[in-house]
C-alpha cells in the first residue's frame, strides 16, 4: 500500500509543532461601552414611525372619520335639550325627558317589546347555535358541510328577502303574526352568528383536554359540565351578546313579521318619525346611548376575563 | 416530598389492534415490571402511541388481555384505571388556573379543603412551580406546561404514569433538562413509568428497559445497552443511534483456544472482513454485518502494525461533519462504498481536525466489535 507522502508529512508536523494556544478575541474588543450608549434596537422616540407628521394623511383621516360617526350624535344629544321642536336653537329644557318618561306609553311598551325578544330568542338561538356547532365539529356524517353552508344563508341573504319569506311562511301554515313570530324570526337570524363564533372557539378547542379529564377520574357528565362547557364559554357568550344586539336593532324583518300589538322600539321609532322628528326621540336616543355605555362598561372586566382565558 | 409511592406490573398480551386495513398493533406481548422506567420506542405509526392510549383506557384492543397488578383492566373505563396519563399537547385546561389544574382531579373526589391545598402546593413544589400556582395556561412556556401536566398527572397517585411523547413540543436544551428532571422523579417517587418516544436518544438515556416497535409489532425488548450493542434485527440496528449495515456471507469459522473468528465474505466492501465470537453459524450462511461508526478508527497515515484481528480499508473523505465534540466522515472506500467514521475529539486542537476534505485516510476496526445481526435463513 503506498501512502501519499505529503498527507504523511503534514500530520506528522502537526505533532511535532505545536503551537501554544491563541486567545482568538483581542482584549480591545472587551472594552465597555461608555454608559447610557442605547442598545442597537433603541431608536430615539421620534424616529419610530418615519413619516407621522402632525397634518399627514393619517392623522387628517381619522379626524374626518370620528366626526362622521360622532357628529350626528352630538347633534341629536344637543337638540334633545331644546325648548322647541323644530332645528332652531330656542333655549334650555328638559321638556321631551318629561314626556318621554312620564308621556310615552307607547314607546315604553315597544321598548319592552323589543327587550322581551332581545332576550328569548337570543337565549334560544345561542343555545341552539351552540349545540348545533358542537355537534358539526364533534361528530361525523355525510350532511355535515352542507348544514353548514345551510346555516350560513340567512346570514348572507338579503334582510327584505328573509322577511318577505317569514312573512309568506307564517301566512302559510297560519301562525299569527305578532310576539312569537318575531321570536321566531329572530332566533332564525341569529343562529349563524352563534354558530360562527361558537364554531371560531371550538377550532382552536383541544380535544385531548377530553381524554385528560377522563384521566384524571372525570366522569363523562362530569367532564362537559366541568371542563367542555367553560372551555367554549367565551364562544358562547360572545354569541349571546351578539344576537342581543342584532335582535334589538333589527328593523327590515321584523316589519314584515310583526303584526298588531308586537310593535319593536325600531318599528315604533319609524312611525314616529314618518310625521316629523319629534325630540322625544332624541331625549331617547341619549337615554340609549347612556344605558348602552353603562352596559359596555360594566361588560369590560366581564369581557376582559374572557379574554384572559383564551 | 420524600414520599414513594406504590408502583404496579403491566401485562400486554397478545394485543392486537387494526383500524380498518391498517395493522396498528399486531399481536403485542410486552411485560412491564414494578416501578420500572420503560420505553416504547419507534418510529410514527409504529403502534407505541395506540399500545400506550389501550393502556390508558380510550382506546380498546380487538384481542388480547391488559393485566395491571394481575387484574384485567380492559373492561374499566379509563376514569376507573389506577393510571394516569401526561400528553404530548399538555392537555391542560385552558379556562383553569395553574393550580386549579393540579387540584382538578382532588376536586372531583371531593377532598377537604385542607388536605387539597397542602397536596397541591406540595406537588406543584415537585415541578418547581411554586411561583406560577395563580397563572393562567397560556402565560405558561412549554416547559412550564408540561410541568404542570406532569403534577396534574401525579397527584391522584396513580401506579403507572403513562408519558406520550411528553417532551417532543419542546426544544433540544429543554427537553434534556426535562428528560433528566423526569428521571429523578421517577426515582423519587419510584411508580412504574411507561414513556412513548420517537426519538432514541431519549429512550436510550433515562429507560431501565425498551421495547423497539415497527409496523405494530415489538421487534426487541432490552435495556438500553443491550438495544444498541446487540440489536436484534435490521431494522433496531438502523433505527438506535447510527451503523453500517451490510449482507454478508459467513465464509469460514474457526474455533480458536477461547474464541471463535468467523470471516465474513461481504460484497460491498469487496473483500472479507473478520468478527468475534459466535460459534453458531454455518459456512454459506447469509446474515447482515454491522460496526457502528464510532468504533471505527481513522487516520491519516497507514497503521503500521495490523494484528491479524483488524479489518483495515482505505478511502477518501467524501463529507467530513464537524460538531464540535466530535467528527462525522463519510468515507468512500476502493470499491466505491461509503462508509461512517465518528471520531471524538478528546484533545484540545488550535487548527481543527487534522483529517480533511478528499485527504486519504485508513479506516479500520478491531474483529471485536462487529456484530451480526439478523441471521437470515439461506
Amino acid at each position: 500500500m503506498s501512502t501519499s507522502p505529503k498527507v504523511k508529512s503534514a500530520a506528522v508536523a502537526a505533532k511535532l509543532k505545536k503551537q501554544p494556544k491563541k486567545m482568538r478575541l483581542e482584549p480591545s474588543r472587551l472594552v465597555e461601552a461608555p454608559k447610557g450608549t442605547p442598545g442597537p434596537y433603541k431608536l430615539p422616540k421620534n424616529q419610530m414611525f418615519q413619516d407621522h407628521r402632525k397634518f399627514g394623511f393619517s392623522n387628517i383621516m381619522l379626524v374626518l372619520v370620528i366626526a362622521f360617526l360622532f357628529m350626528p350624535l352630538f347633534v341629536v344629544v344637543t337638540y334633545s335639550f331644546n325648548a322647541s321642536r323644530g332645528m332652531r336653537w330656542t333655549g334650555f329644557s328638559l321638556e321631551w325627558y318629561y314626556k318621554l318618561f312620564f308621556d310615552s306609553k307607547e314607546l315604553w311598551r315597544a321598548f319592552a317589546n323589543s327587550f322581551v325578544i332581545a332576550i328569548t330568542s337570543s337565549i334560544v338561538a345561542t343555545f341552539l347555535g351552540s349545540l348545533s356547532a358542537i355537534g358539526i365539529k364533534w361528530y361525523k356524517f355525510k350532511s355535515r358541510s352542507y348544514i353548514q353552508v345551510v346555516s350560513f344563508l340567512p346570514m348572507v341573504l338579503p334582510e327584505v328577502i328573509i322577511g318577505i319569506s317569514m312573512l309568506i311562511f307564517f301566512t302559510a301554515v297560519k301562525i299569527p303574526l305578532g310576539m312569537f313570530s318575531i321570536f321566531v324570526a329572530h332566533t332564525t337570524f341569529n343562529l349563524p352568528f352563534v354558530f360562527l363564533l361558537v364554531s371560531a372557539r371550538l377550532e382552536e378547542f383541544d380535544f385531548s383536554v377530553i381524554e385528560a379529564a377522563r384521566d384524571l377520574g372525570a366522569t363523562e357528565r362530569q367532564t362537559l359540565m366541568k371542563v367542555i362547557v367553560p372551555s367554549i364559554m367565551p364562544g358562547v357568550m360572545s354569541g349571546l351578546l351578539m344576537a342581543i344586539t342584532m335582535s334589538l336593532e333589527d328593523f327590515v324583518i321584523t316589519f314584515f313579521v310583526s303584526g298588531p300589538g308586537s310593535t319593536t322600539l325600531p318599528l315604533y321609532v319609524y312611525s314616529m318619525i314618518r310625521y316629523g322628528v319629534s325630540p322625544v326621540i332624541n331625549a331617547l336616543s341619549l337615554v340609549l346611548i347612556l344605558g348602552i355605555m353603562l352596559l359596555a362598561l360594566g361588560f369590560r372586566r366581564f369581557l376582559k376575563t374572557i379574554a384572559a382565558s383564551s | 416530598m420524600g414520599k414513594r409511592l406504590k408502583g404496579f406490573d403491566v401485562t400486554v398480551k397478545d394485543v392486537s389492534r387494526a383500524y380498518g386495513n391498517f395493522k396498528a398493533l399486531d399481536d403485542v406481548s410486552i411485560e412491564i415490571r414494578k416501578g420500572e422506567f420503560f420505553s416504547l420506542l419507534g418510529p410514527s405509526g409504529c403502534g407505541k402511541t395506540t399500545l400506550l392510549r389501550i393502556i390508558a383506557g380510550f382506546d380498546s384492543p380487538d384481542n388480547g388481555v391488559v393485566l395491571l397488578d394481575g387484574k384485567d383492566i380492559l373492561p374499566l373505563p379509563p376514569d376507573k384505571r389506577q393510571v394516569n396519563t401526561v400528553f404530548q399537547s399538555y392537555a391542560l385546561f385552558p379556562h383553569l388556573s395553574v393550580y386549579e389544574n393540579v387540584a382538578f382531579p382532588l376536586r372531583l373526589r371531593k377532598v377537604p379543603a385542607g388536605k387539597l391545598d397542602a397536596k397541591v402546593r406540595d406537588y406543584l413544589h415537585l415541578v418547581q412551580l411554586d411561583n406560577h400556582m395563580d397563572k393562567k395556561p397560556s402565560m405558561l412556556s412549554g416547559g412550564q406546561k408540561q410541568r404542570v401536566a406532569i403534577a396534574r398527572a401525579l397527584i391522584n397517585e396513580p401506579s403507572v404514569l403513562l408519558l406520550d411523547e411528553p417532551l417532543s413540543a419542546l426544544d433540544a436544551k429543554l427537553r434534556q433538562n426535562l428528560l433528566v428532571e423526569l428521571d429523578h422523579l421517577h426515582d423519587q417517587i419510584g411508580i412504574t413509568f411507561i414513556y412513548v418516544t420517537h426519538d432514541q436518544s431519549e429512550a436510550l438515556s433515562v429507560s431501565d428497559r425498551i421495547a423497539v416497535m415497527n409496523q405494530g409489532k415489538v421487534l426487541q425488548i432490552g435495556t438500553p445497552y443491550e438495544i444498541y450493542e446487540s440489536p436484534a434485527t435490521d431494522f433496531v440496528a438502523r433505527f438506535i443511534g447510527e451503523t453500517n449495515l451490510f449482507p454478508a456471507v459467513v465464509k469460514q469459522c474457526d474455533p480458536y483456544e477461547d474464541y471463535y473468528m468467523t470471516t465474513l465474505d461481504i460484497p460491498a466492501l469487496g473483500t472479507e472482513i473478520k468478527v468475534t465470537d459466535y460459534d453458531n453459524l454455518a459456512v454459506g450462511q447469509h446474515v447482515s454485518f454491522t460496526v457502528r461508526p464510532e468504533k471505527l478508527k481513522i487516520t491519516g497515515h497507514q497503521p503500521t502494525r495490523v494484528g491479524k484481528d483488524i479489518n483495515l480499508f482505505r478511502g477518501i473523505v467524501e463529507e467530513p461533519i464537524y460538531s464540535g465534540f466530535q467528527s462525522k466522515y463519510y468515507v468512500s472506500l476502493e470499491n466505491g462504498t461509503v462508509i461512517k467514521v465518528i471520531q471524538q475529539h478528546a484533545n484540545y486542537m488550535d487548527e481543527g481536525p487534522d483529517i480533511d476534505w478528499k485527504d486519504q485516510v485508513f479506516v479500520s476496526w478491531s474483529a471485536e466489535d462487529g456484530y451480526i445481526v439478523e441471521v437470515v435463513d439461506s
